[in-house]
């Protein structure tokens, strides 16, 4: 990789190494706390961090040249592998547009197994980006507590689907399978366990002064700046902007439930962290409402066998865990989708890091990833 | 919105039209980047959601340049598109919105169009050293850049 190491350069270059307090540092691929395969090169003074540089690229599959030689139904799965941890997000963003193009609608039914699943796939999201987020910055505690929960929901999506993360829940057209015996059980069941496991979590964190002194001010991003780099998600709505697409432009099942926007004022990793418990909390009553009233129904549309949506472009997004994720198809007509691009909400955040970096300390590095909440399956593509 | 524009831009706004109630617009390239940034200040489109392109291999100009734009104030999308040639080049938006800045390069890397006054404009998904720009039509789904795998890789074939 001989050529993608002329990182930022020294402003005295001729000047030898201890001659100049700027230091450049090279953090990953391969580190713990990049989430996966992200290099980033730090250029220090000391401690402080004056600029930053992100390598990524490394877990680049082409997922968009693949979609071009796939049917639209072939292409479904291939989703799941971008953002690995809410698969089933992925899944939900990738169906709805295929429909959009092929002017249909999912049944009732399948919208409210949608509603659940994924926002399932959100609270077993957070949980993880909760624990690794935690264990970066130093507690320990908390990774056991969210991965041991986070399990329950995988259980729930291996009963419906088979599977636990890449799961292929839904289908063009609706889901595949009916709910299992019991689905409704299961899941008001691990709602009565789940909801004092996330009290469980803040008492370890919330007013920790540990957690509080490495969070709060570190990583500010304003609600201008958040606009004007195209941050979305939980991130945005931490620096005070009350925006989700499940409310702004609803989708699925979304408009037929009650549920608050929650926002912070302060646009720190401390009020980001607030933001998705709180989400979670949302999360939670959101499931609570749409189990109770399932329709009944079929459960898919009628879609062609062959599936041949006429020559046209769409752009769908729905509200992903880690926030705008967008489809962008074009269809000539054919089989298979003429271009099929992805908008990751990962790929867009991660740019704010410099941002959001400069000037901070270089342990402050860490935690402002950790808050991003970034999935290199994503950014990479 | 468009009538306003259209008065202001006349010719230069090719096509203004809906599909399946997604507003766009084919604007002449020559616009690039006045039309955006008007855009943004006149019309609130404060949001760059995305930039991306489609290549048409058989046309006169190759490629759809596509800004896919959301004004927040107004809970609205709209879509610019315009037809640039090969080798074409088109003015960056970086300065109207930070957020084309990986956009652009990502563009740039799997497409080849350079975006002109870009800060930083290099390659992004793909190493430094790669050839070629995969999402082009003509690159095929296995081709890859033999040279690159085997100096860098130490294989023959990363397939």
């Amino acid at each position: 990789m001989t050529d993608r190491s002329s990182p930022l350069e020294l402003e005295h270059a001729d000047k030898t190494f201890l001659d100049s307090n700027e230091l450049i540092i090279n953090m990953g691929p391969q580190h713990p706390a990049t989430h996966g395969v992200l290099r980033v090169i730090l250029k220090l003074d000391g401690e402080k961090v004056l600029g930053t540089e992100c390598v990524i690229g490394y877990l680049h599959r082409g997922v968009e040249k693949i979609a071009e030689n796939r049917t639209y139904t072939m292409f479904n799965p291939y989703v799941d592998r971008m953002d690995y941890v809410a698969a089933v997000s992925n899944g939900l963003g990738y169906c709805e547009a295929v429909e959009k193009l092929l002017n249909v609608e999912a049944p009732a039914r399948a919208k409210y197994i949608r509603v659940i699943l994924t926002e399932l796939n959100r609270l077993a999201s957070h949980m993880l980006w909760l624990g690794t987020h935690a264990l970066d910055i130093g507690a320990i505690t908390p990774l056991f507590y969210t991965f041991r929960d986070r399990e329950e929901i995988l259980k729930i999506f291996e009963k419906y689907c088979g599977a636990r993360l890449t799961t292929h829940a839904f289908r063009i057209g609706g889901c595949q399978y009916e709910t299992y015996e019991g689905f409704e059980e299961d899941v008001k069941k691990f709602l009565k366990f789940v909801t004092p496991k996330i009290d469980e979590y803040e008492e370890l964190l919330t007013t920790n002064r540990i957690w509080v002194e490495r969070t709060r001010g570190v990583g500010f991003l304003s609600a201008a700046d958040c606009r004007a780099l195209g941050v979305t998600g939980p991130v945005l709505r931490a620096s005070g902007v009350k925006w989700d697409l499940r409310k702004a432009q609803p989708y699925a099942a979304y408009s037929d439930f009650d549920f608050e926007i929650p926002t912070g004022q302060n646009g720190d990793t401390y009020d980001r962290y607030i933001v998705r418990m709180q989400e979670m909390r949302q999360s939670l009553r959101i499931i609570e409402q749409a189990v109770g009233k399932i329709p009944d129904g079929p459960i898919m549309a009628k879609v062609p066998k062959v599936m041949k949506p006429p020559v046209g472009e769409i752009y769908h997004s729905i509200e992903a865990p880690k926030g705008e994720l967008g489809y962008f198809i074009v269809s000539d007509g054919s089989t298979q989708p003429y271009r099929v691009r992805v908008r990751p909400p990962s790929f867009v955040n991660l740019q704010a890091l410099d941002q959001m970096v400069r000037g901070q300390l270089v342990a402050d590095v860490i935690a402002v990833i950790g808050t991003l909440d970034i999935v290199l399956g994503e950014v990479d593509r | 919105m468009v009538a306003t524009l259209k008065r202001q831009y006349g010719s230069g706004i090719r096509e203004a039209s809906t599909y399946l109630g997604q507003n766009y617009m084919v604007v002449d390239p020559s616009l690039i980047p006045e039309f955006l940034q008007v855009l943004r200040d006149q019309e609130q489109f404060d949001y760059c959601v995305d930039i991306t392109a489609v290549h048409y291999p058989q046309r006169e100009k190759q490629f759809d340049l596509i800004w896919i734009l959301y004004s927040f104030a107004r809970n609205e999308r709209i879509r610019v598109k315009t037809l640039i040639a090969d080798g074409e080049t088109v003015p960056s938006a970086v300065p109207i919105w930070p957020a084309a800045n990986w956009l652009e390069r990502e563009v740039y890397d799997m497409f080849g169009i350079r975006f002109e006054g870009h800060p930083d404009l290099k390659r992004i998904l793909l190493p430094d050293g790669w050839k070629g720009h995969p999402l082009r039509k003509d690159y095929g789904i296995i081709q890859q850049d033999n040279e690159w795998v085997q100096i860098n890789l130490g294989i023959e074939s990363g397939q």
